[in-house]
């Protein structure tokens, strides 16, 4: 017996899921099942999940425990209510992201890797989040905020604080990623 | 320049309903059925006629590729895979067909499906692309809810399902078959060639794989003619490109253009000049972090396209054009790039799981001085041992960006080194 089981309406989605896939092929629902098995978990997932879906898709324990490891959008320790995730590659670097990592820092109060004592935030850096046009990005669980700067980025953490929901994307107000007269 | 006659992707910014009506008012599913019926082999002569290089990175010809197809479907059925795992540093083309234009996408699957005798398209979309692939699965349903996909596609008799399947944070998925090992729920480690994918890919079954954008301009070349597609551009560098213009430039953008514009013209008519002027450029990655950087004296004439990269040492690669001005650390800049290729490199051929974080560990001393002049050239030379001698590409774009850097700027690494030595006597 394990602690953790899919709810209904998630046990149903994976079930629609599994069928997409040709019979005996249920292994191909792997990520899409431990992406929803890690929504559910609260934004991790622990080893009582893992076992559920290797049951679920009759695969071996260490097979999909090699997966979850395997794939940075996997969290195998719990994080925080918001995932932030700063990009840190070249095309956002030399647009500021270091300053945009060193605001985040201070705002929240920790480092790299590391929860507020609140559970409120998880500060992380990742490698290219594929919107480099719009840099510097930093992704907050499922959405881009881009354009930033030091003070944008503050306001979004503060927003989220205070249980708001800061509009995502472009945070200079231009379409995307259309250019615009500076 | 792009004549706005000749333009495909007229929804990139959003400027239009991404849904189903918008999408038709653009043209698309427009008569689908009698793009079908010019039949298998003239869409594919269509293709190849019209020049199309894959918009991948590595610029093959997109119906050569679909020509290695079993001409029949015998035991095994037939794959389509479309990559969306958009992860090359610079590159962000993909994501605007997948959120503004996704109906394109899918009509080019149904065409590229039906040439190809696919049942089944699989798009992998990269994770981190949530929203996007939100509107791609909204634009599935409604193609399937107005009888486009699914059973007898567009009424031309053929069946079409589109699985739309999201990645979770890989890199190396974008490698074609590290991405077919990811789609049958396995870590993504690049397969050994042969055999190829159209022989054995996806469920050991006969697979194509294209990007996003080489897919999407599939029906409006069957629409327009290949002849009009081959006008466009250079020969064998024929068309129309979205290019991504990032770095230290006044309006980063993304912006479709002919291929074999000038990057000169390309930078100041769409992205506003490098910030501080032309003369301000210090280098350009023109194609992706994978490709070797240019110079500004390449920079002030060199066309952007396949061939004329090649000719100058670099790749078009993805388009994605990542510029530096002179207030940029060139060689942190490219240690930053050594440190991305140690953190996607999948580990499983030694020397690019090693030689990774050995070179990054080596440009991050460089970037200090915190060396010895004649560990360039042994650097150099352990790029040459990785180059080649893995699996997939990973291990040549990691060994590239650096041979790209000592090409061009060996001088300011070496006087980093004799500062640093001066400093220190």
């Amino acid at each position: 017996m394990t602690s953790f089981i899919f709810t209904p309406e998630n046990l149903s989605r994976a079930g629609r899921i599994v069928a997409k896939y040709p019979s005996g092929r249920q292994a191909s629902a792997a990520l899409p099942l431990l992406d929803i098995a890690q929504r559910q978990n609260g934004g991790w997932l622990s080893k009582d999940a893992i076992q559920y879906l290797a049951d679920y898709l009759s695969m071996p324990l260490m097979r999909l425990y090699e997966v979850a490891s395997f794939y940075t959008m996997f969290n195998l320790k719990p994080v925080g209510k918001h995932l932030v995730q700063l990009c840190r590659t070249t095309p956002c670097w030399l647009r500021g992201s270091d300053e945009v990592a060193k605001a985040c820092k201070s705002e929240l109060h920790i480092g790299l890797g590391e929860t507020t004592p609140d559970n409120g935030f998880t500060l992380m850096e990742v490698e290219c989040l594929g919107a480099c046009v719009n840099a510097p990005v930093v992704q907050i669980n499922d959405d881009y905020y881009e354009d930033l700067s030091a003070d944008s980025v503050v306001s979004i953490l503060r927003a989220l604080k205070e249980g708001k929901t800061p509009p995502k994307g472009s945070q200079t107000g231009r379409q995307f990623s259309a250019p615009v007269a500076a | 320049m792009l004549n706005p006659k000749d333009r495909i992707f007229t929804n990139l910014y959003g400027q239009d309903d991404w849904g189903l009506e918008g999408a038709k008012r653009r043209g698309i599913w427009d008569n689908t059925k009698a793009l079908l019926e010019k039949g298998r082999d003239t869409i594919i002569t269509e293709i190849k006629d019209s020049g199309l290089r894959g918009r991948g990175g590595a610029g093959f010809s997109a119906g050569m590729k679909w020509s290695f197809m079993p001409k029949e479907v015998k035991d095994r059925p037939h794959y389509l895979v479309v990559n969306a795992d958009e992860s090359e540093p610079g590159t962000c083309k993909d994501r605007d067909i997948l959120r503004h234009d996704p109906h394109r996408l899918l009509e080019g699957c149904l065409v590229a499906a039906f040439a190809m005798q696919a049942a089944t398209v699989f798009i992998y979309i990269r994770g981190e692309f949530y929203n996007e692939a939100s509107n791609v699965q909204v634009a599935i349903d409604q193609a399937y809810a107005a009888g486009l996909i699914g059973k007898n596609a567009c009424g031309s008799g053929y069946d079409l399902d589109i699985v739309l399947h999201r990645g979770a944070g890989a890199y190396i998925c974008g490698e074609e078959t590290a991405l077919m090992e990811s789609l049958e729920g396995r870590k993504g480690q690049p397969r050994l060639k042969p055999p190829f994918p159209a022989g054995v890919g996806l469920y050991g079954c006969p697979t194509t794989i294209n990007n996003v954008e080489t897919i999407a301009v599939t029906p409006e070349i069957l629409r327009r003619g290949p002849a009009w597609f081959a006008a466009l551009g250079r020969p064998n560098n024929t068309g129309t490109k979205i290019f991504c213009i990032s770095g230290h430039v006044n309006n980063p953008c993304n912006v479709e253009e002919e291929m074999g514009i000038p990057l000169k013209e390309l930078i100041e008519k769409h992205a506003g000049g490098v910030r501080g002027g032309w003369d301000n450029l210090l280098a350009i990655i023109p194609g992706g972090s994978s490709v070797p950087l240019l110079p500004k004296e390449i920079c002030d004439t060199v066309l952007m396209d396949f061939d004329s990269l090649r000719a100058v040492q670099s790749g078009l690669g993805t388009a994605g054009i990542i510029v530096m001005d002179k207030s940029t650390d060139i060689v942190a800049a490219i240690a930053r790039l050594s440190h991305f290729y140690k953190h996607e490199s999948c580990g499983q051929c030694t020397p690019c799981r090693e030689g990774t974080g050995w070179m990054w560990r080596m440009m991050e001393r460089l970037a200090v001085g915190n060396a010895e002049v004649s560990e360039i050239d042994t650097l150099l030379q352990v790029t040459k041992q990785i180059e080649g001698h893995t699996i997939c590409a990973l291990g040549d774009a990691a060994a590239w960006p650096i041979q790209g850097l000592m090409r061009h700027f060996r001088f300011e690494v070496e006087r980093r080194i004799h500062d640093a030595k001066q400093k220190a006597a």
